[in-house]
């Protein structure tokens, strides 16, 4: 076996019941996608925490750069009205 | 010293399967730690878990046949090498990762069709054993088999170190399939399984995943048994010093 250093890091996406979200839960080392979702069965899901797994190239996922935070999501503080908290629900709806 | 013990030929099958997923989970425990990467390391340790968790199943059911006192601790703790019943590919030392999974690759081809066949014991409590560890089993199997193949059709120094594992360790892959007598009555009776039926799958199986490995089966072969009968190789005393100690050293203790 190679070096581990050789082997790309995945990041692992666990669907922790039907119904809800995948969700990032860690990174790991493997050779390829297949190695990848066994490695994350055998880290991630020893406690019955998954259902489903998704695994992405780590180099695949592109993020936003925390020095333009004030530019990407400042402006959106100073909108509340934004939030659906200004209308007047009728009684009949419930569960809102 | 307690020397050879004969059981009844019930408790003599039902240890051959304590004894295989005890000896084989205590080898492969002794890698919690010293995996060659945190995620085969813990892969590992839950295989070791899972076969650990299997025989105390095996080790329950032996115990309550026995009657007398006897528990599943003290089989496992108290009993003596020529009483273990494990074939001897169990306890061969792991070696490097090559020798861990070729050992694994020929104990899980044989366990999954051996658990799939003992599904359909005529005794429950094997039946449902054997129900409940074959979907460990079946994952046990996909991981020492991709590995044989991702490794052996690797780099050049993986293809040899691997061809070098089967050939130490194919001697002992035999007696897994022997037939003796406690076999052919247990299977005969609908309790056990019929090792001649499962052999040919298992072989099947074998090649299947060598060809695709790169790698040569070993022919005209000494296989070496004796473990069913409680005749073990030289390394098996060394697992019960490390095993049985703290209840050697320390009779009764409890956690």
């Amino acid at each position: 076996m190679s070096n581990e250093k050789d082997w790309p890091l995945w990041e692992i996406f666990i669907r922790s019941r039907a119904g809800l979200n995948h969700k990032h839960v860690g990174s790991l080392h493997a050779a390829d996608a297949e190695m990848a979702i066994e490695n994350a069965r055998d880290v991630y899901t020893r406690r019955n925490e998954g259902i489903s797994i998704w695994v992405v190239e780590s180099k695949y996922i592109k993020a936003s750069n925390p020095a333009d935070e004030e530019s990407l999501f400042e402006p959106a503080s100073d909108k509340i009205y934004r939030h659906p908290t200004f209308y007047d629900l009728p009684d009949e709806l419930k569960h809102m | 010293m307690k020397s050879y013990t004969k059981y009844d030929p019930l408790v003599e099958y039902v240890l051959r399967s304590a004894d295989n997923t005890l000896i084989l989970g205590h080898r492969l425990s002794e890698l919690c730690g010293h995996g060659p990467v945190l995620e085969q390391d813990i892969a590992i340790t839950n295989i070791s878990l899972d076969l650990l968790g299997q025989s105390r199943m095996y080790l329950q059911y032996a115990a309550q046949q026995i009657g007398n006192n006897e528990t599943e601790d003290t089989l496992a703790f108290l009993r003596d090498g020529m009483q273990f019943r494990n074939c001897q590919l169990t306890e061969q030392p792991n070696g490097d990762f090559a020798h861990t999974i070729i050992r694994s690759f020929i104990f899980d081809s044989y366990h999954f069709y051996f658990c799939q066949s003992l599904k359909s014991s005529t005794d429950s409590s094997l039946a449902e054993i054997a129900a409940k560890s074959l979907k460990e089993v079946t994952y046990h199997r996909k991981f020492s088999s991709e590995w044989t193949i991702r490794l052996g059709d690797g780099t050049a120094e993986s293809n040899e170190r691997m061809q070098k594992a089967l050939e130490n360790l194919w001697p002992y892959s035999g007696e897994l399939t022997e037939e003796d007598a406690v076999d052919a009555k247990m299977a005969a009776e609908g309790i056990g399984v019929d090792l001649k039926d499962i052999s040919g799958s298992i072989n099947d199986y074998r090649n299947n995943i060598l060809e695709r490995a790169g790698l040569k089966v070993p022919e005209k072969v000494f296989m070496h048994s004796g473990g069913k009968k409680g005749l073990h190789t030289e390394h098996h005393g060394y697992i019960l010093a490390e095993m049985q100690f703290m209840q050697r050293a320390y009779p009764g203790l409890n956690w």
